[in-house]
């Protein structure tokens, strides 16, 4: 088994690092022979690329916090009062994958009253709708793996009414999983093309396509450090969600958040954004390779407690 | 079937001291509870857990439906303060779903429930104060066991230092107070109980409701633990509803057993009792080893049964004299003698220390199980003939005959 393992790391490794490797030398050539930083140093004053940046960032915001409002208390409601309804539930959210992005924009933009659509926080409430079945089976995941019924029913005869007990019971122990849903949804956002291009919002991925016409050199060095900044977002979302407890274990191999966030499903939210598959989400959005995938270069923030 | 324990030899079966067990049916057995030890609890708690003397519970005509399975039938049950009473019965009796409505979980659709004389029925779980320790691991992964017990006290806004020394009183208790700062995951499963023990006494708690706290565990810690738990009961006097399946479980340790069957009260008895003098049939098969011989109704009260007549203590008057019905009885109720040639044949002999279990084979299809002293059965091997002899005055019977053996013949 041992040289299969290597052909095949060799094989996966090579599929996921040449593409960066050849955007970096691209990103990184000048005049044809040369060499040159100049794309990377004049990213920041390229036109519109603060704004597309910052507009996309809140975006990811906004879907993340809607999404997980609305997607917390259903999850939880769904599993403790109606386990009847699961399977139901299941189907409505992943039409969301079913669908393609295109019909759903179309209805949207048919339905949505003139001022919504005139903001660019229409994306988000899209972006809702798109995170709905990744953000479902995260947090549906982490609260089947815990035993929730009798954790609830222990807090409420401790006194505890249904907030303190989602404060201090549930959220601390389903911790992993609304991480792993807030990893997916933002590194959702900051891939998100096919919405935002037809919406005609300059978010960060329409503008490098955009970009891209004009000035391709920057446009690939804007891909690349889109990636280190989607890491560097994702870490610091894990950071966040850490327990001091065990921030000193940062760094040692745990299980991956969303190892078992997709159990079923394939394709994934990115699958149709093609040329963009490099910035935030991978286009292979796979089975139970979501999230390595993802964070290919993953940081140590993904791994969560086991679950 | 199950075999008990402990000889059964009338009253204090079991060896357990039960003031009422040889006078029979005290509704409440108040009177064997043991003065409350000074500060008992908690150091400087003032009122100690439910009071001083428990808290009475009564459960009035509860009815709970779920879907079309009614769960409780009008289920009528009172709890002396102080009591440990068991809840027992088959799985899908209702004894978890009257554990549940009692702790507010469930919602009865009719009835009450009487804490103190108090309905609660519509009260919330959460302000009934009423301790609870569930089957499955209920500790918080997130906590340490310190965290886990004080958790309570937390809600109660009870001080750090208060609520810690009470959390840390209450784990001495359960012999856990050098784990405080582990984590649940950390502890064997024994000892996530006890800690869950600690959690649901740390609030003082009105009741305490334990639903099936042991059967998750193996066999020798779960003796121990239902120890543990019984010496505490009895130390804080606190009113206990114990959930099991387990009748030695139910027997060993509760003041009385309530049997439950299909959403209502079947029999509620001391244990002693509850083996001794079973009030139907469906208690005296469910609760230790019972053989069912065919016997004549003979009149009032009296039925014919291993050529003998005795008192049938529930014959009813419905029944025909020269009726035939099913006795039921004891292994120890019925002895055997040597007899080669005889009608029943020993099958098998089953070495148990003291007393050996022997199968006997009265016809094709009836098997008597008798219990007799080792000494005594080391004489009958496999294959011996044997008469067999009732020893017993006073039997059960049941009209509803199951025994179609031996050509409609009492043996």
């Amino acid at each position: 088994m041992r040289p299969w393992r290597a052909a095949v790391f060799a094989v996966a490794g090579a599929y996921f690092l040449l593409p960066l490797w050849a955007g970096l030398r691209f990103s990184l050539a000048y005049n044809g022979t040369g060499w040159s930083l100049e794309a990377y140093l004049g990213l920041g004053g390229q036109q519109g690329f603060g704004t597309a940046v910052w507009l996309s960032v809140q975006l990811a915001a906004v879907a993340t916090v809607t999404t997980l409002v609305l997607m917390f208390p259903t999850v939880l409601y769904v599993n403790l009062r109606l386990p009847r309804v699961r399977r139901v539930m299941e189907f409505v959210t992943s039409l969301p994958i079913v669908i393609p992005p295109v019909v759903l924009i179309i209805g949207v933009l048919d339905v949505a009253p003139g001022w919504l659509k005139a903001s660019p926080f229409l994306l988000a409430l899209e972006y809702v709708v798109l995170a709905v079945p990744f953000a479902y089976r995260a947090l549906d995941t982490g609260i089947r793996s815990i035993d929730t019924k009798t954790l609830v029913d222990a807090a409420r005869s401790l006194g505890a009414g249904p907030l303190t007990t989602v404060r201090r019971v549930l959220l601390p122990n389903l911790r992993a999983a609304v991480l792993s849903a807030t990893v997916l949804i933002v590194a959702l956002v900051l891939g998100e093309y096919t919405m935002a291009s037809l919406d005609q919002f300059s978010t960060f991925p329409t503008w490098i396509v955009l970009f891209d016409q004009s000035n391709s050199h920057v446009s690939e060095a804007a891909s690349l450090l889109s990636l280190v900044l989607t890491w560097v977002v994702l870490l610091g979302i894990s950071m966040i969600g850490r327990p001091r407890a065990s921030r000193r274990r940062f760094g040692v191999p745990g299980r991956l958040v969303g190892a078992r966030v997709w159990p079923r499903e394939t394709g994934g939210p990115a699958g149709s954004d093609g040329g963009l598959a490099r910035v935030g989400l991978p286009g292979s959005v796979d089975g139970r390779h979501v999230v390595r995938t993802g964070m290919s270069m993953g940081p140590a923030g993904l791994e969560g407690e086991p679950l | 079937m199950t075999v008990l324990s402990h000889p059964n030899d009338g009253a204090g079966g079991g060896g357990r001291a039960h003031a009422s067990g040889s006078t029979g049916r005290a509704p409440m057995s108040t009177a064997r509870r043991p003065a409350r030890p000074a500060g008992a609890l908690v150091p400087g708690s003032g009122a100690g857990a439910g009071g001083h003397s428990g808290t009475p519970v009564e459960m009035v005509e509860l009815s709970c439906q779920f879907g079309n399975i009614r769960a409780l039938d009008g289920f009528s049950l009172a709890i002396g303060p102080g009591e440990l009473l068991a809840l027992l019965g088959p799985s899908g009796c209702g004894k978890t779903t009257a554990l549940r409505v009692l702790a507010g979980f469930e919602a009865p659709i009719g009835g009450q429930v009487l804490v103190d004389g108090q309905d609660v029925v519509g009260v919330p779980a959460q302000k009934r104060n009423m301790g609870m320790v569930f089957q499955g691991y209920s500790l918080f992964p997130n906590m340490t066991v310190l965290e886990n017990v004080a958790f309570g006290l937390r809600l109660r806004k009870v001080g750090t230092a208060q609520r810690r020394a009470r959390a840390m009183n209450l784990l001495e208790m359960v012999e856990l107070a050098d784990r405080s700062g582990h984590y649940p995951h950390e502890l064997s499963g024994g000892q996530q109980q006890r800690v869950a023990l600690a959690r649901a006494l740390a609030i003082e708690p009105r009741v305490l409701l334990l639903d099936e706290p042991l059967s998750a565990l193996d066999a020798k810690v779960r003796a121990q633990l239902r120890e543990h738990i019984r010496s505490l009961q009895k130390r804080l006097v606190i009113t206990t509803v114990f959930v099991t399946h387990d009748q030695d479980e139910a027997l060993s340790l509760a003041d009385r057993v309530a049997v439950m069957r299909q959403g209502r009260l079947e029999q509620v008895a001391t244990p002693a009792e509850l083996y001794n003098r079973p009030e139907t049939p469906f208690v005296a098969e469910f609760v230790g080893t019972m053989n069912r011989l065919p016997g004549r109704a003979l009149g009032p009260g009296r039925v014919e049964v291993l050529g003998r007549e005795v008192e049938a203590r529930n014959l009813p008057g419905s029944v025909a004299a020269g009726a035939l019905v099913d006795v039921l009885l004891r292994p120890e109720e019925i002895t055997v003698v040597a007899a080669p040639g005889a009608r029943g044949i020993v099958s098998s002999v089953t070495f148990r220390g003291a007393q050996s279990r022997l199968d006997v084979l009265l016809s094709a299809d009836l098997l008597v199980k008798v219990d007799l002293p080792s000494s005594a059965a080391s004489a009958l091997p496999a294959g011996s003939g044997v008469e067999v002899a009732l020893a017993s005055d006073n039997v059960l019977v049941d009209p509803a005959r199951q025994t179609i053996s031996l050509a409609e013949e009492p043996v």
